[in-house]
């Protein structure tokens, strides 16, 4: 039965979470060098158009259609066959089905599109796709089936995976630490400054990640319930805390309150409430995003360290943002919360606990290593990299043949 | 006549302007540079990581004068771009050869 306000929330919340890809574009954008911030934009952008195509053909039917012995979907939803306006009965029976197909689409465009941070202001854009498609095919939609898919088989051993903290970003965050491993640094790395060339855009950006996120933890209830208040409530407070603590650790730490520092906080509460935001109380998720402003900020901090050119962060704060909001969840879900979830480690159950951290373990694993197997296949084969000269021109001149801008 | 090129601090370039103006100089040329003697760069933090700035933003002027006028020029100049601070920048005095006013033709200190 097709229920109208369902069906006008995820109408929403697809929207909203389309806008983030765009959003993340600007966030990526203002962070990068002058030159090279067409082509960092365009790494996000043209995700709307490679995934979608993937998406309608392969995509939903790999990562939603029938189940093939709980790994993956069959093809039998090739070309959206059979997804009608007619409700699914597996999936958000309230709403027709081609809703809740275009609803995940927007989740699956804006993954790959996260990994792009990492290897930042240095790759040429045909690999780039290659990859791209090759990660939504193999890792993507595999892992979205597991978890989300009717009888994907970590789903049915346990693991909770609210909006995407183990789907979307801890799959991008090892993806993004293979990326960084196998493609090296940018040119002089440690020796030169790679400073933003426009934190007024990335902030812009930041703003419209965290409206975006609302119908992305939001619109994850598949219905216009009190699960989706509690995770919208839950989302805001996450990100809210995450910008609080960021901004503190920058002040005592550094001596200055930054404003990149206040925006990575608030994308490091977005993502680590992500798989928790529709079972946890408000206090949760508070903490939760306190946690996480302070363990991103650490691990942003202890990169300098390791030598690794994760230039945008995309491991320290999305991969450890999903691996600890997955961890918070097997500590703080509540019945009480979502009676249809579980109780976690503080309500008595330390068994969901060890069930999450088997499923970080699963799909961290998983993801790393056929991210790691694709990115090499195609570095030997299309090679990566531009190279040095080329990165001095910028990836906007050398790439796409425009510049930002002009005077 | 000489050429009058002057490093100053950015904040300072509207006294220095009135300043000049008010003894009689009616024309210059204003460039933004950067660049550091002895007050170095400065540090910047961006997720934690400092950036070492080398270069400065400051404005260079170019002054043309007769050479009777290079003393008070110079001292009208280091008078109203002082603070008393490292970084107040320097000035240069060299000989110009020859000046021609685009517009008429003329030359020489008449073109000034």
């Amino acid at each position: 039965m097709i229920n109208s306000g369902d069906t006008t929330f995820i109408l929403i919340s697809a929207a909203l979470v389309l806008l983030m890809t765009p959003g993340l574009a600007l966030f990526y954008g203002g962070m990068v060098r002058s030159k090279n911030v067409l082509g960092t934009i365009m790494q996000s952008f043209i995700m709307i158009s490679l995934i979608t195509f993937e998406w309608v053909y392969l995509g939903y039917s790999m990562s939603f259609g029938p189940d093939v012995g709980g790994i993956v979907g069959d093809l039998s939803w090739f070309a959206l066959n059979g997804v009608t306006n007619i409700p699914s009965s597996d999936y958000a029976p309230t709403v027709p089905h081609n809703v809740f197909m275009i609803y995940q689409c927007m989740f699956a465009v804006i993954t790959p599109a996260l990994i792009s941070g990492a290897f930042a202001e240095r790759v040429r854009f045909a690999p780039f796709l290659v990859f791209s498609l090759l990660w939504a095919i193999l890792v993507y939609n595999p892992v979205c089936h597991w978890i989300w898919g009717k009888n994907g088989w970590l789903g049915v051993r346990g693991v909770l995976d609210f909006a995407g903290g183990l789907v979307v970003h801890l799959t991008c965050g090892v993806a993004a630490l293979a990326s960084v491993m196998v493609i090296g640094p940018r040119r002089n790395y440690g020796k030169s400054s790679f400073m933003p060339h426009n934190l007024p855009m990335t902030l812009i950006g930041t703003g419209l990640l965290w409206f975006g996120w609302f119908g992305f933890n939001g619109g994850s209830a598949l219905a216009a319930n009190g699960i989706a208040a509690n995770a919208f409530v839950a989302t805001h407070l996450g990100a809210m805390a995450g910008m609080a603590m960021w901004t503190i650790m920058d002040w005592k730490n550094t001596g200055r309150p930054t404003t990149l520092g206040a925006a990575s906080g608030a994308i490091a509460g977005l993502a680590t409430i992500t798989p928790a935001a529709g079972f946890v109380s408000p206090n949760a998720a508070i903490i939760i995003g306190l946690f996480a402003g302070f363990c991103c900020y650490m691990a942003v901090s202890l990169k300098n360290k390791f030598g690794f050119d994760d230039s945008l962060d995309v491991v320290g704060i999305h991969g450890l943002g999903g691996l600890i909001g997955t961890i918070c969840l097997g500590i703080f879900a509540s019945k009480a919360i979502n009676p249809a979830g579980v109780d976690g480690l503080l309500a008595g159950n330390g068994a969901f606990l060890a069930t999450q951290l088997f499923g970080i373990a699963v799909v961290g694993i998983y993801a790393f290593g056929v991210s790691w197997i694709l990115l090499k296949a195609i570095n030997m084969t299309m090679g990566f990299k531009l190279t040095d000269e080329e990165q001095v021109q910028g990836l906007d001149l050398v790439e796409h043949n425009e510049t930002a801008y002009n005077n | 006549m000489k050429k009058i090129e002057a490093i100053i601090k950015p904040f300072k370039l509207d006294d220095v302007k009135e300043a000049l103006n008010a003894i009689g100089i009616r024309g210059m040329t204003v460039t933004d540079v950067k660049g550091y003697g002895r007050q170095k760069g400065h540090k910047e933090i961006y997720r934690g990581a400092e950036y070492v700035v080398d270069f400065i933003p400051k404005i260079k002027m170019d002054i043309i004068v007769e050479a009777a006028m290079v003393d008070k020029v110079v001292d009208t100049i280091r008078q109203a771009a002082n603070t008393d601070k490292i970084g107040d920048g320097k000035i240069f005095v060299m000989p110009v050869e020859d000046v021609v006013r685009v517009r008429t033709g003329e030359r020489g200190k008449e073109a000034i």
